[in-house]
């Protein structure tokens, strides 16, 4: 069996809001150990993807499979056992504005992973070191930091638990470039170095170049293209050439304007 | 044909309402019993729930006994005032007042701040997030407000059972003149714990579905801030028509026998 080398196998994944057709066939594979990047425009169902895939949103119809194991349908007992390989950073944040920063971060540690209270603080510190933030930040509320703070909070609580499989919903959106670079940094560390399979979506071109080893463009409803970081450019796809090169003028017609 | 139609779809809506309760109540039941429990969580929550309710608990409890000594005295001013203003006050305050009247005040604080914070955690994807760091939102948001509610309130209702006969007391000898000692033997001779212990299982019950009421809302919210909105209200309103319809069964249950 040759998709035993892929952590997460996407087929015909089908889902509808009231009658509202936003993923219409969805094929995807991720690579064991690479760093796949979705893009796509916005609205075009990247979040509700990922969020299919970890669980969060049943589909409709079609197959999702997480190291060969059929995701869809699970009993929630298994499902249990396929989220705790997952670590995902949300688009909005979601930080638990009821609790401290630190405590966030050391969330999945704490909760499944048995560590204390004092340890979790330590490793939170130094993960928040890593995503460039000051222990001060530690023992403030996430409503105190700013958006791109809170980001980065969302990372370091991605992380943690050091996940096999890594979901990363806009990790650049709203940093300034260096910090988007140290950022990007940080994500390759995590598949590089630990082994992590990741996924992320992004608008950031300059993010996904750096991040990515395989690219695919997700367009009403469907992957329309997928391809090595290294093709991108010459992809021979009119959308994804409009897309990366971010025209207004192509096949991708944007609803804006349209009498 | 459109009445039938419209009548139709709204029974069947109720009764699938109906059955999403069922199913959200044995989900969370089954919860609260099956480890990991959260102890700090239930603890700060009976926190909440109870020492923060007792001064609006107390207040309702002690207008409540004034009152009924005020009002049954011109009633049965005739003779033997002390001994059967005594047996009123008590009988009313365990038996129904307390808890209903602290059941519904509680309902409105309690019922609308778990909604709001419950329905604002999942507006903002931190349930989500919640089940992607190992813990299940049932036994960490739901579970500990059940039990709260359960065992906090009837603490709360043999607190106003005390405060409410105090206010009765205080009316009957302050201002209608009665022999203090008399009042308070009468009050004692009249008391059989059937009385304070149906009070208090009814407290149970309240407290139960004031939590479970603003679990289910604000767990099933939809959309933004008007959406909490929505869940608030409903959380409010179910729990205080639940706590009068269980308040009439409960009663029966107990007393339906005595003639
Ligand atoms: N819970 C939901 N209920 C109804 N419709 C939804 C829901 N979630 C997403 N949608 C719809 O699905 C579509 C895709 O949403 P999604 O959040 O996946 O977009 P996206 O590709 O992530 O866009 P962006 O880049 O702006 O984040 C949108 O049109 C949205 O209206
Ligand atoms: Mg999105």
């Amino acid at each position: 069996m040759t998709e035993i080398d892929n952590k997460i196998e996407v087929r015909d994944l089908r889902k509808a809001f009231s009658g509202k057709v936003v993923l219409d066939g969805v094929d995807l594979d991720v690579p064991r150990g690479e760093s796949l990047v979705v893009i796509g425009g916005s609205g075009t169902g990247k979040s509700v993807l990922i969020k299919n895939i970890i669980g969060i949103i049943h589909p409709d119809r079609g197959s999702i499979k997480v190291d060969g194991e059929e995701a869809v349908g699970m009993k929630a007992r298994d499902r249990e056992a396929v989220t705790a390989k997952f670590g995902m950073l949300f688009q909005g944040g979601a930080l638990f504005d009821s609790l401290p920063v630190w405590e966030n971060v050391a969330f999945g540690l704490m909760a499944g992973h048995g560590t204390s209270r004092v340890d979790g603080k330590e490793i939170a510190i130094e993960m928040l070191r890593q995503v460039g933030l000051a222990p001060a930040v530690a023992e403030l509320s996430p409503s105190e930091l700013s958006g791109g703070m809170q980001k980065r909070v969302g990372l370091a609580r991605a992380i943690a638990t050091k996940p096999e499989i890594l979901f990363f919903d806009e990790p650049t959106t709203g940093l300034d470039p260096i910090m988007a670079d140290i950022i990007n940094d940080l994500i390759l560390q995590c598949v590089r170095e630990l082994g992590a399979t990741a996924l992320s979506i992004t608008h950031d071109m300059i993010s996904a170049r750096k991040i990515a080893d395989r690219v695919a463009m997700i367009h009403a409803g469907k992957i329309i293209w997928t391809g090595a970081i290294s093709e991108i450019d010459h992809s021979g796809n009119p959308y994804v050439d409009q897309f990366i090169n971010g025209r207004a003028e192509g096949p991708i017609q944007m609803e804006i304007g349209k009498p | 044909m459109g009445f039938l139609a419209a009548v139709g779809r709204a029974f069947i809506a109720f009764l699938a309402g109906t059955g999403r309760i069922a199913l959200f109540t044995g989900n969370s039941v089954m919860h609260c019993v099956r480890p990991p429990i959260y102890p700090r969580l239930i603890v700060r929550q009976m926190i909440e729930v109870g020492y923060y309710s007792l001064p609006v608990v107390g207040l309702t409890a002690v207008f409540t006994g004034m009152v009924l000594a005020l009002q049954s005295y011109t009633g049965f001013s005739r003779f033997n005032a002390e001994s059967v203003i005594a047996n009123v006050v008590v009988l009313s305050i365990t038996r129904e007042l307390a808890p209903v009247l602290a059941g519904l005040m509680v309902a409105g604080r309690i019922g609308a701040a778990m909604a709001a914070e419950i329905g604002t955690m999942r507006v903002t994807e931190q349930i989500d997030a919640l089940s992607t760091l190992s813990t299940n939102p049932f036994k960490y948001l739901v579970a500990p407000r059940l039990i709260a509610g359960l065992v906090t309130l009837p603490l709360c209702v043999l607190a106003a059972d005390v405060i409410g006969v105090f206010g009765g007391y205080l009316v009957s000898v302050h201002k209608l003149g009665f022999n203090p000692a008399i009042y308070l033997k009468s009050t004692w001779d009249f008391l059989e714990a059937l009385d304070v212990i149906s009070g208090l299982v009814k407290a149970g019950v309240f407290g139960f579905l004031i939590s479970l009421m603003g679990c289910y809302h604000g767990y099933n919210s939809k959309g933004g801030a008007q959406g909490v909105g929505a869940a608030t209200t409903n959380a409010v309103v179910s729990a205080s028509v639940l706590i009068l319809s269980s308040n009439y069964l409960i009663t029966e249950a107990f007393f339906s026998t005595v003639p």
